[in-house]
């Protein structure tokens, strides 16, 4: 998850907005900013500073410690009795097959959809690059329950592959899209004046640079199998992630949900690397300075009808039905209750997911600032470091989260179990790093220089901060605020483990709604889930055409 | 009275140092245009001036008073210094007007480019901008524009001191011409002392009443253009400042001996091998014969305004890089044997 590369950048920033855990997102580049013309000197951060940003880090990193501390706190003999039993190799079996099956159809989706709509003449791009993104507004697990609710018999891993990958796809195609628009025409010119057909020409020199951003997608889509819980459990299709969930409700045995937890997060690792490695060192910039140039986009010709089918099943499986189904049970609700009660219900569970949202996208603003700040302005080792151990355990499944955070109040701090706090904690570590991406990018758009300007025109700190920084900085890290709050307010797993008695969020609300098979009485609340998501699929758009 | 003073100023970041103790006075209303290849120490130089970087050791005059060393300090805010940068720096969320009025003192509730309305126009005029573009958004304005209300900004609360961080490089060659010489009209109407850093030889000589040569964080000369051109301190600073021939030869009294026969010295003339600076400029091309020593045209560069002629002396004594500028049409041809003739001494440095 290197800063370097641009294609994994756009990857998180997919990631940033949907709700599952993921990698850095993309440095924006605010209005106006102009690309920096010379590297600034290093200067040490302050003490201060140093010390915020670590010990954010260590928060972040807590979880992993707390898990592997737990793991390892049985007998040696206990543990390894219970992680060769068969049911173990099941559960990776199940876990194997999702991602195996899940991740090559979200690249040849989000790869073919890219391709169709940035590079071709395909009819009202506009409208096709929206609708494309339009699934993230739609929580995955709310899509299972429309799916299965129409047709009961999806269970299994067919249904849960069609639900992951129509949810998932749009995490490849943001990036890949993203880095299209990017490309020079130049390149494809010179491969075409070399005597290459146009095809040959997009193979060898547009396809190769798409490997970073493919890659970084494809990691995106595979942290979030690994995270999955609302849809598995929909589909009765056991991984990890809903083992422990099941562990955790039968009754819960810390060591052994720890020991489930390792193993997740040693697949967690690997598909890290393995993403590091397929992503290479390939340079993907642009070389050399000068205005890029669109390419003129490739003449679809009698292929146009098939393509716009295509694109048009996509959206209609991926959006069309779960927002159709949604509907159709929200029809039945009314028909059936005396209306009035399902309102007030839902205005209710409707205020405190905002308020849980409000409050835990301050504190992932808040908690960002220090590590964002040393990253702009202070960039060395030292805040590559503090990057690097923030995102890592933010890749982590929200499952994982919880039952450290869980284990650690428990045994640590007893009166912060059950609380809100302890959930927001969770969300703040959760999403951290698309705060501290926003928080980047805002600070990127309002660079030193030009706070040095204002001073020399006689602003002093307070004045530089009010007239310049902020008035400057506020548009990204307003748009990082909301993406972390949409996040939370559609959040599951970690929600289930953490809410404190008595505390009802519209997933939760929805989710024991559907665990009754009472679909009308879910259907509310999903739709509630969606219209706030769609704010999501605007700010993302405009990751795309930025 | 000087303007800006610094002595003994050593300046960097963390354990490098990049300023190792220089002193420099600008004269009240004057123009110095510090000239200096990248990484020499120039832009560094400025942040002691503007107060973005604490000197180490040294200290800062800026209008007689101490902004920084002997323990004072004075915050860039209220050094009454503009700093005009490479990119311009302006304000991506104001407006031009709003960025030129930026510095100006706020005046109650009343929107700032309004109230200052009168003034943002003055600079506009100032800077030879048409009133049109107060109300446009930098992102609208062309490089050379940018640049302009940049110097306006820096202009608007009226500094002793504008300081100029290679603010013409960023732009095309025409732009930069016509820019370079309005930003001097404008400086000049202003009355303020100037600051200019660059790295263009040219630049520094048509803008400024003093260079001073910074390499490797020190000044090597301090002297007006004729003189750094004509008389430089080393032979150095002799090729910095413009095309240079090395002869080596020997010297005594007034004259030097070379393969182009004996030329008229001066500089630091001592007896024995040494070598000689001549500018392509230097040299006349007259009949065959009629010079002190003959030469085949090897190479001809045609630029238009003039030319220039690589030269092989018919002797065949080898001397590297000999070369004559020709000025019009009186570019000979390739292969053409010519006289060579020396206009003016030579400036002759210890070998």
């Amino acid at each position: 998850m290197s800063v370097s590369s641009s294609g994994t950048l756009r990857a998180a920033a997919a990631a940033g907005a949907a709700g599952g855990p993921g990698p850095e997102p993309d440095r924006q580049r605010a209005p106006g900013q102009r690309a920096p013309t010379r590297r600034r000197p290093r200067r040490p951060a302050s003490p201060v500073l140093a010390t915020l940003a670590t010990l954010v880090a260590a928060l972040t990193v807590l979880p992993v410690a707390v898990i592997l501390v737990r793991a390892g706190s049985g007998p040696p003999g206990e543990a390894l009795d219970y992680l060769v039993r068969p049911r173990i190799g099941e559960l990776l079996a199940h876990t194997g097959w999702l991602m195996v099956l899940t991740v090559p159809a979200t690249v040849v989706l989000g790869v073919g959809a890219a391709w169709l709509v940035e590079r071709t003449d395909l009819p009202v791009p506009g409208l096709w690059r929206t609708l494309m993104l339009a699934p993230l507004a739609v929580p995955a697990f709310v899509s299972a329950y429309a799916w299965i609710s129409v047709r009961p018999g999806l269970v299994g891993l067919g249904g849960a592959v069609l639900v992951t990958t129509l949810a998932y796809f749009p995490f490849v195609f943001l990036p890949v899209a993203a880095l299209l628009r990017t490309l020079d025409a130049g390149e494809e010119e010179i491969a075409r004046s070399l005597g290459v057909g146009p095809v040959g020409a997009f193979f060898r020199t547009v396809l190769p640079r798409l490997r970073p951003a493919v890659s970084g997608g494809a990691l995106l889509v595979a942290l979030h199998l690994l995270a999955e819980f609302g849809v598995l459990e929909m589909m009765r299709y056991q991984t990890f992630t809903t083992a422990i969930l099941q562990q955790y409700a039968v009754g819960f045995s810390d060591v052994r949900g720890s020991l489930l937890a390792t193993v997740l997060l040693v697949l967690c690792l690997l598909v890290l690397t393995v993403e590091v490695a397929a992503r290479g060192r390939a340079r993907v910039a642009r070389l050399g300075a000068g205005a890029g140039r669109r390419p003129l986009p490739l003449p679809l010709g009698r292929w146009t009808v098939p393509a716009v089918a295509a694109l048009g099943a996509v959206v209609a499986l991926a959006v069309v039905v779960p927002v159709a189904v949604v509907a159709r049970w929200l029809l039945v609700g009314t028909r059936i209750r005396v209306e009035g009660a399902g309102l007030g219900d839902l205005l209710l569970v409707t205020g405190s997911t905002v308020g849980l949202a409000v409050l835990g996208g301050l504190l992932a603003v808040a908690l960002g600032l220090p590590g964002a700040v040393l990253l702009d302005r202070h960039p060395g080792p030292f805040a590559v470091l503090v990057e690097r151990l923030t995102f890592l355990a933010s890749s982590l499944p929200g499952v994982v989260v919880a039952l450290a955070l869980i284990t650690l109040s428990i045994s640590l701090v007893p009166g912060i179990y059950q609380t809100a706090l302890l959930l927001l904690l969770a969300y703040a570590i959760l999403f951290l790093p698309r705060a501290m991406v926003a928080l980047r990018s805002g600070l990127a758009a309002a660079p030193p220089e030009l706070a040095e300007a204002a001073r020399s025109l006689g602003q002093n700190g307070a004045g530089v901060l009010g007239r310049v920084v902020l008035p400057l900085a506020a548009p990204s890290v307003l748009a990082g605020f909301v993406l972390v709050a949409l996040a939370i307010s559609t959040e599951l797993t970690a929600t289930l483990l953490l809410a404190p008695t008595g505390v009802e969020t519209l997933a939760l609300a929805f989710w024991s709604a559907t665990a009754e098979l009472d679909y009308a009485a879910a259907a509310p609340f999903a739709a509630m889930m969606i219209a706030l998501s769609v704010p999501l699929t605007v700010l993302l758009r405009r990751q795309i055409t930025s | 009275m000087s303007e800006v003073r610094l002595s003994g100023v050593r300046a960097g970041y963390g354990d490098v140092e990049i300023l190792h103790g220089v002193d420099l006075a600008v004269p009240s209303g004057g123009t110095t245009a510090v000239l200096g290849d990248s990484g020499s120490g120039k832009t560094t130089l400025l942040k002691v001036i503007s107060g973005f970087l604490r000197p180490d050791a040294g200290q800062v005059q800026v209008g007689g008073r101490t902004v920084a060393g002997d323990d004072a300090w004075v915050a860039p805010e209220r050094r009454g210094v503009g700093y005009v940068r490479q990119d311009g720096g302006l304000f991506p969320h104001l407006s031009v007007a709003g960025n030129i009025a930026f510095g100006l003192p706020r005046t109650g509730i009343a929107r700032r480019g309004r109230a200052h309305r009168d003034r943002v126009l003055e600079l506009l005029d100032l800077v030879e901008l048409p009133a049109d573009v107060a109300e446009r958004r930098p992102d609208q304005l062309s490089g050379g524009q940018q640049q302009r209300v940049a110097l306006a900004r820096a202009l608007a609360p009226r500094p002793d001191l504008v300081l100029l961080d290679e603010p013409f490089s960023s732009l095309d060659t025409a732009l930069r011409t016509a820019t370079r010489e309005a930003t001097a009209r404008a400086l000049q109407a202003s009355g303020a002392t100037t600051l200019l850093v660059t790295h263009d030889q040219g630049e520094a000589m048509s803008f400024a009443d003093e260079i001073a040569v910074l390499r490797q964080g020190a000044f090597g000369q301090i002297a007006p253009p004729r003189t750094i051109y004509g008389e430089p301190v080393d032979a150095h600073i002799a090729s910095f400042m413009g095309e240079a021939i090395p002869i080596h030869g020997l010297a005594s009294h007034n004259q030097f001996r070379c393969a182009l026969g004996n030329l008229e010295a001066a500089g630091f003339v001592t007896r024995g091998a040494v070598v000689a600076i001549l500018r392509p400029e230097q040299l006349r091309l007259v009949a065959p014969g009629e010079g002190s020593v003959d030469a085949r045209v090897s190479r001809v560069t045609y630029f238009g305004h003039d030319s220039v002629a690589d030269l092989e002396l018919v002797s065949g004594t080898p001397l590297k890089g000999l070369r004559a500028r020709v000025v019009g049409p009186e570019a000979p041809a390739v292969g053409d044997t010519v006289g060579l003739w020396v206009v003016g001494p030579v400036r002759v440095f210890p070998g």
